[in-house]
């Protein structure tokens, strides 16, 4: 298993670079895995998003719709892609600890 | 999207649509899909790691299939090396790796099967064209039989009448009962056993997805409009692609505003609300296994019968029910129906009234999934046929690219794996440069496999289109009584 560290940030993550264990998630965690999607600082928009999908995937266990979650954050996708560069399921899930959605997406 | 992060593979866009590539031998050998991990194959019936003694193992499982399917045998002993699949593979027309011609890539299967099963392997023990199952092989058989997507395009040209995939699927199906598979495909079989679909959607969350779609509907149409889930006694079962209630949902919305207007009752099952089946992409078990869930989801919920979404290896599966699952004389539709062709002739029989010009801004061209155009009949037309009752600006792409002949998306066959990503682009290519041709805005097409892989390739490749479903198209269209 590969661990992944960033300063003093270590957690174990699976080959798409998500973390193994949702639970070992915080926001330090975050911003460190918020480095590999080229994201280098995470303003208070970045946060509406990763706390959305958190509570969302602590409700539910899996992410949101799309549609969802750009209604429920304010946020069109266009702008999601620009908050997070390879997109809702792939950046954002990755950055806010959650698991990567899998299938046809 | 940054063009630089697929370069592993370098492309030359100015290569026309199906001129072949310049040759590079072993350019793809080092894109190969993550292993299978155990947590995943022990609950699909599959070993969790490689089987003991599994080289003779292997040679014992290629034998069964070998009398089991008589077709395989067929296909392995048919084959002249006549050429003509070779350039009609989308993957080796993106990649120019010659183990991505069709031929190159079965001889990956032949040479063992000539080593193990022929007069020509007993007495010639040393020739080039016998290959004992040793690492090396099945490091190839890996790499080579993930990067083709069972698409059949090659089979149309094969003159002797070889089904390519046939011979993918049996050597995927010996890797699987070895301890060899791939995450991205296991993965996604066992969250169909815990979940009831591909994408892990339990029951709570897709209930509250389809909640959340109906408000969506009164917001847009002001009519309250049911999404509904887990309804006894409803007419139809719908059994979607799970993607269609997570990001393809305007397709969804289509479905729910044509029954709707069509004023026929269905609902979909949380037991099964999924209509692909990923048990195809990896071994017969786990693909009889997923298909049987439809006609149970149908028995438990009364249904009258049953309608495939917009899903292409789904309707590939759904369309063997009769002989993967058994009997569906339960229904009053005993053969299985895509919903394509249900909306079509709710067309024809005047159902709906349509305003065309909804889809005006759009320049509209339609992709044949791969399984909805080869694996099954009767889906050439419907798809069209809605296009053409929904949209005024309606093109077609070249005909060498299109119903039988045409390319696969890049990323089916359980090829949409992200650490493949160099391949489905280059696999996209051919198609995306038909797409590009057209000058469309807009592709329609009724797979979620290739709204995903569209999703990146039509814009890796600048077509300056976008994809979305075929009832999108009628969602816009439709005028809805109040």
């Amino acid at each position: 298993m590969a661990v992944f560290t960033h300063g003093n940030i270590s957690i174990e993550i699976d080959e798409d670079g998500f973390i193994e264990d949702p639970s070992t998630w915080n926001e330090d965690v975050a911003k460190a895995l918020a480095t590999t999607e080229d994201v280098f600082e995470l303003t208070p928009n970045h946060w509406k998003v990763i706390h959305y999908l958190r509570d969302y995937f602590a409700k539910y266990g899996i992410a949101p719709m799309i549609r969802q979650l750009c209604k429920e954050t304010g946020f069109p996708l266009k702008e999601i892609y620009e908050l997070f560069p390879s997109g809702p399921a792939k950046g954002a899930c990755k950055v806010a600890g959650l698991a990567k959605p899998t299938g046809c997406v | 999207m940054k063009r630089k992060v697929y370069n592993e593979v370098i492309y030359d866009e100015q290569t026309p649509l199906l001129n072949v590539p310049e040759l590079v031998d072993n350019k793809t050998s080092n894109t190969v899909c993550f292993k299978s991990k155990a947590k995943d194959m022990e609950p699909i019936n599959l070993p969790t790691e490689r089987v003991p003694d599994w080289q003779n193992k292997a040679v014992e499982l290629f034998g069964e299939m070998l009398d089991k399917y008589k077709g395989l045998r067929l296909f392995m002993d048919s084959c002249v090396r006549c050429g003509s699949c070779s350039d009609k593979c989308h993957y080796f027309l993106g990649t120019g790796d010659p183990k991505n011609m069709p031929v190159s890539r079965q001889e990956l299967m032949r040479s063992v099967y000539r080593k193990y099963f022929t007069m020509q392997g007993k007495i010639f023990k040393n020739s080039k064209d016998c290959v004992a199952f040793d690492d090396n092989i099945l490091k190839d058989w890996f790499t080579y039989f993930y990067q083709c997507s069972e698409c059949r395009r090659c089979c149309v040209f094969c003159p002797q009448g070889i089904d390519t995939a046939e011979v993918t699927m049996a050597a995927r199906e010996i890797m699987a009962r070895l301890g060899v598979g791939t995450k991205y495909v296991t993965e996604v079989v066992h969250k169909v056993y815990t979940t009831g679909n591909n994408l892990g959607i339990w029951a709570p969350a897709w209930i509250d997805n389809c909640k959340f779609l109906e408000e969506e509907l009164i917001e847009e149409t002001g009519l309250k409009i049911p999404l509904p889930v887990d309804v006894n006694g409803a007419e139809v079962l719908l059994v979607p692609p799970s993607a269609d209630n997570f990001v393809n949902t305007n397709t969804m919305l289509g479905y729910a505003k044509m029954f709707y207007a069509a004023g026929v009752s269905w609902t979909t099952s949380t037991f099964c609300n999924e209509g692909g089946n990923f048990g195809m992409f990896l071994n017969y078990h786990n693909y009889k296994t997923i298909n049987n869930r439809i006609l149970k989801a149908a028995r438990d919920l009364n249904v009258k019968y049953i309608l495939w979404g917009e899903c292409g290896h789904a309707w590939r599966a759904g369309y063997m029910t009769r002989t993967l699952s058994g009997s569906m004389d339960f229904l009053t539709v005993k053969y299985p129906k895509h919903v394509c062709q249900f909306t079509n002739e709710m067309i024809k029989k005047g159902a709906f009234k349509l305003d065309k010009t909804a889809n005006d801004h759009l320049k509209v061209t339609y992709h044949d999934p791969c399984n909805v155009a080869r694996a099954t009949t009767g889906m050439l037309e419907p798809p069209r046929d809605i296009i053409r009752a929904t949209c005024n600006n309606f093109k077609e792409m070249h005909p060498d690219t299109t119903r039988e002949k045409t390319f696969c998306c890049g990323g089916g066959g359980g090829m949409l794996a992200d650490e493949l990503m160099s391949m489905r682009m280059a696999g996209s290519k051919p198609r995306c440069m038909a797409v590009k041709a057209t000058g469309a805005n807009y592709l329609a097409t009724p797979c979620a496999i290739c709204k995903a892989n569209f999703g990146e390739s039509l814009k890796f490749w600048d077509t300056g289109a976008v994809v979305g479903g075929v009832h999108d198209l009628l969602s816009n269209a439709l005028i809805l009584n109040h």
